[in-house]
């Protein structure tokens, strides 16, 4: 059986700032190919998680490992294979875009072919824009310009922290699609912070989330989602005989609330059959059944059950 | 590598305005110095000599280029640290405030290098900042004023160089005047680690010369121990290379502590870098 590589993996690390516990004894692995979605809320931890990944930081203690090797030992080495995007997207305002990156590019010892870097600009739709001064730029444009320093020197991990930010809509489903494309067709890692939670739950594979600098949940997004009680909404064509039937049962007990024509219950996953049936084979027409598990209601439910 | 991130570095600071700031300076002030010596020269020449003229004759072209330039280096080499600070006082702290640390740590280079290239920028700065200043002073002056011996005035004495015997004096001095700014530019660089603004760097690295230079001035027993501690007291011994003999242990014990000064401070900018969290 093949073994799944971890290209990040976190072991009880620790950081401080004086007496404040930023991260607090944080363990997470992130396996080659995902898409691994970071969340938490405000001051949960995030943002230095990923300043501690990208060594802007040091731990106090604990260990990163980055492709199986350590971060504090072989950083040069790890970093020639990470992109990153560290919160806002900063950049030398007084230079073009095309200059921020060929710059950035020779920083980074490689030396990136002008057509790369026309091929990123086009990419992120910056092209028209490439001897502009940063300076003019927007905050979108200023992000769209970070995700093309990250890809840069074709790194195999990508950290993002909170990519779409400042994107319009629009804006925000090209990277989205950007991200999945990488993952699919480049298998690219990439490590994704972001406060929009639809965002999360559209493209990652896995995710943890951390409160107050430790892993609440770590797991598929899939799985996690699916896992507990769910709200599930029933269509029906006649909502006050489907009261009367189920008066008097367990399913009753079960109802959230009620519409026109709908009913909603609070189920785990495994009843919404069970309950479906029961509804046919009394006669009741059911026109739809919607649950309703976002990752929202889950991020509140797993961080204020931490709280 | 640090040939590369050095050429960045250069590319980086000379695209900023405010690297302009000192070699502008520079280009008005000393243009202006000559306009006054052309129009006023004779009259301040006459008046230092005046004592002289009354045992002497003196002959030849004393209010030349060389005089020019020696006058001048008197009175900008005062004023070069402060030019000096608006640069190397933003190397680190400039980042910081762009929040571009992130942009370069997170690259695959060590932040030793990071120290060194950015060093190294600043003291290219220092030293074409000085060459410019040499440039202006005495090619200027030796084409308005033409060339003749150099009187130097000391407090003990009047001394008067043969024309033949000066060039190399100003080339030593201005070798000498890049150290002393070189360690002006180690301790705005050193200030420039420790916090996130450019400004705070370049305001205490001020105020550090200022307090300095007036210590030094005043010759009181309290201030007298400090004195052999303080590098403004040795910056301005440039001027022992217009001294006749010279006086090379004094030359020497001067680069020797400004050496040092530059070492120590660099060092500690290295240590403080290593160990910082970048939280900008």
């Amino acid at each position: 059986m093949a073994t799944v590589e971890n290209v990040i993996e976190i072991i009880n690390l620790n950081k401080r700032f004086k007496e404040i516990v930023a991260v607090d004894n944080l363990n997470l692995k992130v396996l080659r190919g995902d898409v691994f979605g970071f969340l938490g809320p405000n001051g949960a931890g995030k943002s230095t998680t990923i300043r501690l990944l990208v060594s802007l930081i040091a731990p106090n203690s604990g260990a990163i490992n980055i492709f199986g090797e350590s971060l504090k030992e072989n950083r040069k080495k790890i970093l020639t294979r990470v992109g990153a995007i560290v919160e806002k997207p900063d950049f030398y305002n007084y230079l073009s875009a095309y200059k921020n990156l060929k710059i950035l590019s020779k920083i980074s010892g490689i030396e990136v072919k002008s057509s790369r870097i026309f091929e990123l600009l086009e990419l992120v739709g910056l092209k028209e824009r490439y001897k502009s001064k940063v300076k003019t730029y927007s905050h979108g444009m200023k992000q769209r310009l970070g995700i093309a320093q990250a890809l840069l020197h074709d790194p195999e991990l990508i950290i993002l922290d909170e990519p779409t930010t400042g994107l319009d809509p629009f804006g925000m489903k090209e990277i989205r699609d950007l991200i999945i494309k990488l993952s699919k067709e480049e298998n690219k890692t990439i490590f994704l912070s972001s406060h929009i939670l639809s965002e999360i739950e559209m493209i990652a594979d896995r995710m943890v989330i951390i409160n107050k600098g430790k892993t609440i949940v770590e797991g598929e997004v899939k799985e996690l989602l699916n896992s507990g009680t769910l709200k599930v909404t029933f269509e029906v064509d006649n909502v006050d005989k489907t009261k009367s039937i189920l008066d008097g049962k367990s399913w009753y007990k079960k109802i959230d609330s009620i519409s026109e024509d709908k009913l909603t219950f609070t189920l785990e996953q495994n009843d919404i059959g069970t309950l479906n049936k029961y509804l046919v084979e009394n006669g009741i027409t059911v026109s739809a059944v919607m649950p309703k598990r976002s990752l929202e209601e889950y991020f509140l439910k797993i961080t204020s059950e931490a709280n | 590598m640090i040939y590369n991130l050095f050429k960045i570095e250069f590319l980086k600071v000379f695209k900023k305005w405010r690297t302009y700031i000192g070699f502008l300076a520079v280009g008005v002030l000393v243009p202006l110095v000559h306009l006054a010596m052309y129009l006023e020269g004779q009259n301040s020449l006459d008046f230092i000599t005046r004592d002289l003229r009354q045992s002497f004759l003196l002959v030849g072209n004393l209010l030349n280029g060389y005089w020019i330039s020696y006058i001048i280096l008197n009175v900008i080499a005062v004023h070069i640290p402060f030019l000096i600070t608006l640069v190397a006082g933003d190397l680190l702290a400039g980042e910081a405030t762009a929040g571009t640390y992130r942009l370069l740590i997170t690259r695959p280079i060590s932040r030793m290098q990071i120290v060194t290239s950015k060093f190294l920028t600043g003291f290219s700065y220092s030293a074409l900042l000085i060459l410019w200043l040499a440039i202006v002073s005495l090619v200027i002056g030796i084409l308005v004023f033409g060339t003749g011996e150099l009187l130097v005035v000391r407090s003990e004495m009047i001394i008067i160089f043969d024309k033949s015997d000066i060039f190399w004096r100003f080339l030593l001095a201005y070798g000498f005047a890049i150290l002393g700014m070189t360690v002006v530019c180690s301790l705005a660089f050193f200030f420039s680690s420790l916090v996130e603004n450019a400004i705070g760097p370049i305001i205490t690295t001020m105020a550090v010369i200022i307090i300095f230079i007036i210590i030094s001035a005043i010759d009181v027993e309290i201030f007298r121990s400090f004195k052999p501690y303080l590098f403004t007291n040795y910056i301005l011994n440039w001027k022992e290379f217009f001294n006749d003999p010279l006086d090379m242990n004094k030359i020497i014990n001067s680069v020797l502590v400004l050496g040092g000064h530059i070492i120590v401070l660099l060092t500690a900018t290295a240590i403080i870098f290593q160990k910082k969290d970048i939280l900008s």
